[in-house]
């Protein structure tokens, strides 16, 4: 299937599990173990598979350690590795009240999925359980879940899983977005990655007398777990964003005879970066931005004199002009159907954020105007129609999100450090950006309500996150 | 400007000098010359050469730089911009404007320049942190572009004159105070080429 190609050097070990998930998995509900209760959806009564909680209240669920059935350190370290991935994935959504690990960590880990002590988990008030099971096969291990209501003492969901045990963290992303599909009918996103430009190594620009560091792009999880740094040429590389396949970045880099160019990685193809936009010594480019489509990519270019947005085809063709001002344009984002760019222009006398028709032809219309600086317009996915963008709110930025149907705006940060750089998850239930509020340029992701903070990068500083899809 | 330009010469002529003394020392021993040491003012030509005299020592003599000065004397690229012999140029808050003290040292790195025809010189355009770091991309590519305008009207070939910008992405002071911002929103000179 497509896994197979978008898996290769670089996550290879994410390939086998993904292909083994596909060739191997059970269809949800399909007996896999001699079971005393039937696979929920067996069951005829409407919404049974479905964990709901106690009148409007989320539901509550628990996810204890996995079961080790086989009984070496590795299956056991992969056991518990996928218990607390998962509790993570599905506290992620803010779907479930996910009760606390360590409030569970009395009850005994069943001697199998089927073995369960509901009086436990109804004593604790969970509505649902997941008990999984590790074994470990010639290939791999094979990973058995079932999701329990506590009430019903029946499987909502039950499947199971092969694949390698290089990252067991697969394993959890995966049986979390089929979680989710199943249960709440939501996208979930914990397959998605980032990626980001770091600094991390702490090298330095070569050729030059100045001490500066260099930055390269790196991508991880959408936790941040398993970063990997996808380019290495020792220069100036920024602003990834992800190609709509995922199997692309475009970036900023200054790896050519130092001068910014874009240019477009195949990151699991090992094929030499394409310069799409045809950089030179005087033809400088920035700040691409994939349509959504994936067919184009917007950006700011200085061929004509000063800063100016233009849109080309991915390889370069049909080339056009968006913009015609002797200001500054920059920082161009696309509206999610793709008709629209959104962009920062400061003819205003300030940079402010700007819409104009993708072909160029219409007026720019100006859609700021509280803010004394505004920057990095990031369109939203359907079905939420927002920008969000980086607002002046006192000595630093803060994350601002404009619904571009009312025309209201709220602030998602609030002045916690420097926020910069919003980029939207696939779902558009969350947002990541950088912030300074920990001391050194961090990555962090919120809820769209601006709850559920999680950090997603540690080491050095880390800048310009973009969400795959 | 001259105390620059001094500055320069200075260095140049030590440098020389540097170079004449190693070269002398290796001559052991000084043989004797036809011609005597070079002579206060007057001119040799009118007279006839002086009979030969035994010459015991022989100072050596700076030899003051060609008129049209090669860059070699500068020593190399790296030395030549680690000595900042173009001076920086600074601005203010999101602005690519050249104040009146910015253009009087544009007018000093023209000169500067023109003195080294060779020279092949990157403008680089800088922000600092107060800015967002992608727009603060286009505007050291305004800072860059506008020093580089600049300069051209001062008669320097526009082929000489790279421009880049690095938005916020390199800071030379990395405090978070006016001063720090002031030091950082410039347009920095790199010689490339000479």
């Amino acid at each position: 299937m497509t896994h197979r190609s978008i898996l290769q050097p670089a996550v290879s070990l994410c390939a086998a599990i993904a292909l083994g998930v596909v060739a191997m998995a059970a269809v949800p509900g399909t007996p896999q173990q001699p079971s005393a209760t039937p696979p929920a959806q067996e069951q005829p009564r409407e919404g049974s598979s479905k964990i709901s909680g106690n009148g409007n209240a989320k539901p509550k669920l628990a996810v204890p350690d996995f079961l080790a059935a086989t009984p070496d350190a590795e299956t056991k370290a992969i056991a518990a590795t996928i218990g607390q991935v998962l509790w993570a994935d599905l506290d992620f959504e803010r779907e479930y009240y996910m009760v606390p690990r360590d409030t569970y960590a009395s009850i005994p880990v069943p001697a199998s999925v089927d073995a369960v002590p509901f009086d436990r988990w109804r004593e604790l008030g969970a509505d649902g359980v997941v008990i999984g099971a590790v074994r470990k096969t010639a290939t791999g291990v094979t990973v058995q879940v079932k999701l329990y209501s506590v009430a019903g003492q029946t499987a909502a969901f039950s499947k199971e899983y092969s694949g390698t045990a290089a990252n067991p963290r697969v394993f959890a992303h995966t049986i979390s977005d089929e979680i989710f599909k199943q249960q709440r009918n939501l996208t979930g996103v914990a397959r998605t990655k980032l990626t980001f430009s770091s600094d991390r190594d702490g090298e330095r620009m070569k050729g030059t007398v100045y001490d500066r560091k260099i930055k390269e792009i790196y991508i991880s999880d959408y936790d941040g777990a398993n970063p990997r740094r996808i380019t290495v040429n020792r220069s100036l590389n920024i602003n990834p964003v992800w190609s709509s396949d995922g199997k692309a970045i475009a970036y900023t880099s200054y790896r050519r005879q130092n001068f910014p160019d874009i240019f477009i990685q195949r990151i699991y193809d090992g094929t030499p970066p394409e310069s799409p936009a045809h950089g030179t010594d005087r033809i400088h480019n920035f700040l691409p931005a994939w349509s959504p489509d994936g067919t184009k990519l917007a950006f700011m270019s200085n061929r004509d004199g000063n800063a100016e947005i233009y849109v080309m085809d991915a390889n370069g063709g049909n080339l056009r002009r968006i913009t015609r001002h002797p200001n500054i344009d920059a920082t161009p984002t696309w509206s999610p159907a793709g008709n629209q760019i959104a962009f920062t222009s400061d003819r205003s006398g300030s940079p402010q954020i700007y819409v104009v028709d993708a072909d160029g032809l219409g007026q720019p219309q100006r859609i700021t105007s509280d803010d004394s600086w505004a920057d990095r317009a990031t369109w939203s996915p359907a079905p939420f129609n927002e920008i969000a963008y980086a607002a002046r709110n006192g000595p630093g930025f803060d994350i601002k999100i404009r619904d571009m149907t009312t025309g209201q705006s709220h602030f998602l940060t609030n002045g916690e450090g420097s926020n910069e750089s919003p980029a939207f998850s696939p779902t558009g239930r969350h947002i990541a950006f950088a912030s300074t509020r920990l001391g050194n340029q961090q990555i962090f992701v919120v809820a769209r309500d601006g709850n559920g903070l999680h950090q997603v990068t540690k080491e050095g500083n880390n800048y310009t996150p973009n969400w795959s899809r | 400007m001259p105390r620059h330009r001094l500055t320069v010469l200075f260095l140049a002529i030590a440098l020389a000098a540097g170079g004449a003394g190693s070269a002398c020392k290796k001559k052991s021993p000084p043989i004797a010359r036809p011609t005597p040491p070079p002579p206060p003012d007057d001119m040799t030509a009118n007279r006839p050469p002086a009979p030969p005299e035994p010459v015991t020592e022989a100072p050596p003599v700076a030899v003051p730089p060609e008129p049209s000065v090669s860059s070699a004397d500068m020593g190399s690229l790296d030395e030549i911009n680690k000595k900042g012999i173009l001076a920086p140029v600074f601005f203010e808050f999101d602005s690519a404007e050249m104040s009146s003290e910015g253009q009087a040292v544009l007018a000093k790195n023209a000169e500067m320049m023109k003195q080294y025809p060779t020279w092949i010189v990157s403008v680089e355009g800088h922000c600092d942190e107060r800015g967002t770091a992608e727009y603060n991309l286009a505007l050291g590519e305004r800072r860059a572009l506008s020093v580089r305008q600049y300069l051209v009207s001062l008669g320097i070939a526009a082929e000489r004159l790279r421009t880049v910008s690095y938005g916020k992405e390199f800071p030379f002071d990395p405090g978070h105070s006016e001063t720090a911002w002031a030091h950082n929103r410039r347009a920095n000179f790199v010689v490339t080429a000479k």
